[in-house]
C-alpha cells in the first residue's frame, strides 16, 4: 500500500502550510494544558448531554461521542472546488428524482436500467405524478466524501433521506471556539453557525403555494431514537416546534398540531423518521411514529415534506455508480467529484473478481447504512470473510464492492499521544429556492489504529473542520 | 404551545419538586430519630413518612423490616419505588429531556448534571455519615434548578407550566406533611410547650422550611394551631397552601387557553376560600376531614389541567 496522505503533515516533520499556525501551537503548548483542554470538552460535551443512542447495546445507550481537538483543515482552494461540485451532484440527484417520478427521460434515454430503478423497493410507486414545490427532493443531502491516494477527493455515498451530524458539526465549532479563541482570533475560519438559519430559510421557501407564514416544524420519532439530541437541537437554533407523530393529525385534508391553545395548521414538516413510518394508512400499518392521513395531504399538496418521500431510489448503493451519468445528463457537465471506483456483484465478471480478492476489499449492503453490515477485508478475519462470501454467494444482487482506500489521516489524541487516524468528510447541501451550504462539515475519525470505519454507531468520533478563508 | 411539551415541563416540575419534598421528609425523620425525644416511638414516625408518601404497601411487599436504613433505600434510591428521590430526578430529567429545544440550555445542564450524580450516589450508596448531605444535596440541586428557570427562562407558557407542576406538588405536600404529623403528633397534645413537643413541632416546621418564618410571625411558643395556620392560611409563607394556590391561580389566569373556563372557576373558587378562610372554622370542622378534601380537591384539579391542556379531547 502506498504511503498514506496526512491532512496535516507534508513529511514526519514538517506541517503543510495550511496547517503551520495550529501545527506550531501544539508544539508550543504545555501537554498539560492540552491535556486539560481535553479533559474541559469531554466534561462540558457530558453536561450538554450531546449524546448519540447506540442501538443494541443496552449501557451504550446515549454514550458521548469522542471528540478530537485536532482539527480538520481545508484550505480555501480545495473547498472551492468540493464546493462546486457537491452544487452540481445535488443538483443533478434532484433532477433524477424529479424524472423517475415524472417523465422518466433518463430511462427512456437508455442512460440507466429501467428495471433497476421501477424494480427497486425503494421506488416509491405512490409518488409518480406528485408535483413538488421547487421539484426539489432532496432539501438535505449529507454527502460523504473521503480522501485517498495523494490527496484526490472521492465521494463515497449520498445521503439523501434522514442525514444527521450537522449538530455535530455546530457543537464542535462551539467547542473549539470556547477552548482555543486564540488560534481563531489568528487565522481566518469561515463561520459555520448560521447553518441553523439557512436551514429555515430553505424549509419556508418550499411551502405550498400560497401560504404567506409558513408554519415549519421538526418531526421526531421522539427521544430513544439516536440522533434525537440533533432533532431537539435543530428545532431549538431554528425556533420551531418538535413534534412527535401523536402531536400533529389531519382533519378535512391538512395537518396540524394539539397545542394548549387548540389546533394550529403546519405547513412544512422537516421530518427525521423514515417514509415507512410517516403514516400508517398509506405505509407501515403498526407505525406508530406517524400520522394518519398525512401521506394524502402531501401528494395533495397541502404540506411539504423535508426530505421528500421516495429520495432512497437515489442514494442507493446500486444507483450511486450511476451519479456520473445522472450530472452529464441533467447538467450537460463532466462530474466534478469522482465517485470510488465500484464492482456491482449482480454482473458475473465483477462477482467473480470481488469474491477473489475478498481480502483486499470492503464489501458493503447495498441497502445498509451507518457502517452495519460490510465487511472491511485487510482487517477481518478469515473466518468472517468466509462467513461473507456465503452471504454475498446466496443473494449477490445486495450487495457492491469498493476498493480499500488508503483514507487520508489526520493526527489525532489517542492514549499514548498524538497519532495518525483516518478520517472521512460529510458536508451538508441544502436545496429551496436555490442552493446554500456552509463552509465545512462534519468530519469523523476512526479512533482505532488502522481503522476505516468512522461511523459513530461503530465508536468513531469527530473533529471541528475548518475551511480557511483566503 | 405544543401540548405535549406543556405536559413534560409540568410533569418536570412536579417531578422536581417531589424529589425536593422527600428530601425534606426523610432529612427531618431522620433528624428526629436521632434525637430519640418524647413518647413516639421511632417506627412511628419512619411508619408516618410511609403514610405521607402513600407507599405503606409497597414498602411492606419490599423490605422486611422497618428501619432507619430500609425506609431511607426505599425512599431516596429504590429504583421499584415510583416516587424514591432517584425515580423522581430520573423523571424530571427525562420530561426535561423531551422537552430540550423549549428549556433553557443552562436549566437542561443543571438537570442533566443532577441526574448524573444521581446516579453515581445510587451506584456507591450513601455513605452512613453523609445521610443528611444528601438530603441537602437534593435540596440544593432542586433550588438551583428553580433559580435557573427564574433567572433564564422566557416568561411565556412554558414558565408558566413549570409554575404550576412546582405549586400543585408543593401544595399537594404540604397538606399532606400537615395531615400525617398532625396525627403522629396528637398524644403529646396535652403537653403543650414541654421539650418533646418543641423538638416535634419544630422539626414539622423545619421540614417546610418554617421554623424562623413563624418565629417572625408569632413570636411564641408553637403550638398547633398556629402551626396549622400559618402552612395552610399565611400567604406570606412560601411553602403553604394558599400560597401555592395563589401562585396556580395565577398561572391560570396567565395561561392563554380557550378551554380554560371550568379550570379557572375551579382555582378561583379555592383560592378565595383560603383567603377569607379562618383556622378556627377548619379546626372546628375537623382538620383531618378538612385536609383530606383539599388532597382530594387538588388531585382534582390536577385532573382538569391533564384535560384543559394536555390531552384537548375535541381532537
Amino acid at each position: 500500500m502506498a504511503a498514506l496522505y496526512d491532512e496535516m503533515l507534508e513529511r514526519p516533520t514538517r506541517p503543510r502550510d495550511h496547517y503551520a499556525p495550529f501545527a506550531q501551537w501544539l508544539d508550543t503548548t504545555e501537554p498539560a494544558v492540552i491535556a486539560r483542554k481535553r479533559s474541559e470538552a469531554d466534561l462540558a460535551f457530558h453536561r450538554v448531554g450531546i449524546t448519540f443512542a447506540v442501538y443494541g447495546a443496552e449501557e451504550g445507550q446515549e454514550r458521548l461521542i469522542p471528540f478530537d481537538i485536532v482539527p480538520r483543515i481545508i484550505p480555501a482552494v480545495e473547498w472551492r472546488r468540493l464546493e462546486a461540485g457537491l452544487r452540481q451532484r445535488v443538483n443533478a440527484l434532484n433532477a433524477f428524482l424529479h424524472d423517475v417520478y415524472h417523465d422518466q427521460e433518463i430511462l427512456k434515454a437508455g442512460k440507466i436500467p429501467a428495471q433497476k430503478v421501477l424494480g427497486n423497493n425503494l421506488f416509491r410507486r405512490e409518488m409518480v405524478g406528485v408535483d413538488l414545490p421547487g421539484k426539489i427532493y432532496c432539501h438535505v443531502a449529507g454527502i460523504d466524501i473521503v480522501r485517498a491516494g495523494a490527496g484526490e477527493y472521492y465521494v463515497l455515498e449520498d445521503n439523501l433521506r434522514t442525514p444527521s451530524g450537522v449538530s455535530y458539526m455546530l457543537e464542535n465549532r462551539k467547542m473549539m471556539m470556547r477552548l482555543f479563541p486564540e488560534l481563531f482570533a489568528s487565522q481566518a475560519i469561515l463561520p459555520v453557525e448560521h447553518y441553523p438559519d439557512l436551514l429555515l430559510d430553505n424549509l419556508r421557501s418550499v411551502a405550498p403555494a400560497g401560504v404567506a407564514d409558513p408554519c415549519v416544524v421538526v418531526l421526531t420519532p421522539g427521544q430513544f431514537n439516536s440522533a434525537y439530541f440533533e432533532h431537539a437541537f435543530l428545532a431549538q437554533q431554528m425556533g420551531v416546534e418538535l413534534v412527535q407523530g401523536g402531536d400533529l393529525f389531519v382533519r378535512e385534508g391538512r395537518v396540524y398540531m394539539r397545542t394548549t391553545q387548540g389546533p394550529q395548521r403546519v405547513d412544512v414538516i422537516y421530518r427525521r423518521i423514515d417514509d415507512d413510518f410517516l403514516d400508517p394508512q398509506a405505509f407501515r400499518a403498526d407505525s406508530v411514529l406517524g400520522v394518519p392521513g398525512l401521506f394524502d395531504c402531501y401528494r395533495n399538496g397541502r404540506v411539504t415534506l423535508a426530505n421528500a418521500v421516495g429520495t432512497g431510489i437515489a442514494d442507493d448503493k446500486s444507483m450511486y455508480i450511476h451519479v456520473g451519468e445522472m450530472i452529464r445528463f441533467y447538467c450537460g457537465e463532466e462530474p466534478i467529484l469522482s465517485n470510488v471506483p465500484t464492482w456491482q456483484l449482480s454482473k458475473p465478471d465483477d462477482l467473480r473478481y470481488v469474491l477473489e480478492h475478498l481480502a483486499e476489499l470492503v464489501v458493503k449492503e447495498v441497502q445498509g447504512s451507518g457502517g452495519y453490515g460490510m465487511l472491511v477485508g485487510p482487517t477481518s478475519t478469515k473466518e468472517e470473510i468466509r462467513l461473507f462470501r456465503e452471504k454475498i454467494v446466496s443473494n449477490p444482487d445486495h450487495y457492491i464492492a469498493q476498493p480499500t482506500l488508503a483514507l487520508s489521516t489526520c493526527p489525532t489524541f489517542v492514549e499514548n499521544g498524538v497519532a495518525p487516524r483516518h478520517i472521512d468528510l460529510r458536508p451538508f447541501v441544502l436545496s429551496g429556492e436555490q442552493i446554500a451550504m456552509v463552509p465545512g462539515g462534519l468530519t469523523r475519525v476512526a479512533l482505532k489504529e488502522g481503522s476505516l470505519v468512522v461511523n459513530s454507531s461503530q465508536g468513531g468520533g469527530t473533529k471541528d473542520t475548518w475551511v480557511l478563508g483566503n | 404551545m405544543l401540548s405535549s411539551t406543556a405536559d413534560h415541563l409540568y410533569w418536570m416540575a412536579r417531578s422536581m419538586e417531589r424529589a425536593e419534598n422527600t428530601a425534606r421528609m426523610l432529612d427531618v425523620t431522620y433528624r428526629m430519630s436521632l434525637l430519640k425525644q418524647g413518647t413516639i416511638e421511632p417506627d412511628q414516625e419512619w411508619s408516618a413518612m410511609l403514610s405521607i408518601a402513600g407507599l405503606h404497601c409497597e414498602f411492606a411487599e419490599l423490605y422486611p423490616e422497618l428501619s432507619v436504613d430500609n425506609v431511607v433505600r426505599f425512599m431516596a434510591l429504590d429504583e421499584r419505588n415510583p416516587s424514591s428521590i432517584f425515580n423522581s430526578i430520573r423523571n424530571a430529567r427525562e420530561n426535561a429531556r423531551a422537552e430540550r429545544d423549549t428549556v433553557t440550555v443552562e436549566m437542561w445542564e443543571a438537570l442533566n448534571a443532577t441526574w448524573l450524580d444521581m446516579k453515581a450516589t445510587r451506584e456507591n450508596g450513601i455513605p452512613a455519615d453523609g445521610v443528611s448531605a444528601f438530603f441537602e444535596w437534593v435540596k440544593e440541586r432542586s433550588h438551583l434548578s428553580r433559580g435557573i428557570t427564574h433567572g433564564t427562562l422566557l416568561r411565556g407558557d412554558a414558565f408558566g407550566f413549570i409554575r404550576l407542576g412546582t405549586f400543585l406538588e408543593r401544595a399537594d405536600n404540604t397538606v399532606r406533611i400537615l395531615d400525617v404529623k398532625y396525627h403522629v403528633l396528637l398524644p403529646s397534645l396535652g403537653d403543650v410547650g414541654g421539650a418533646a413537643d418543641y423538638y416535634q413541632w419544630g422539626a414539622l416546621l423545619r421540614s417546610v422550611s418554617a421554623f424562623q418564618s413563624y418565629r417572625k410571625v408569632y413570636h411564641g411558643l408553637i403550638t398547633p394551631k398556629r402551626v396549622a395556620e400559618l402552612l395552610l392560611l399565611c400567604v406570606d409563607m412560601p411553602r403553604s397552601l394558599r400560597a401555592c394556590i395563589d401562585e396556580v391561580h395565577c398561572q391560570v389566569q396567565a395561561i392563554d387557553s380557550p378551554r380554560a373556563q371550568e379550570l379557572r372557576r375551579r382555582v378561583g373558587l379555592f383560592e378565595a376560600e383560603l383567603r377569607y378562610g379562618r383556622i378556627d372554622d377548619i379546626i372546628a370542622l375537623g382538620l383531618h376531614e378538612y385536609l383530606t378534601s383539599v388532597v382530594s380537591r387538588l388531585h382534582g384539579i390536577g385532573e382538569l389541567i391533564n384535560t384543559t391542556y394536555f390531552w384537548p379531547s375535541e381532537d
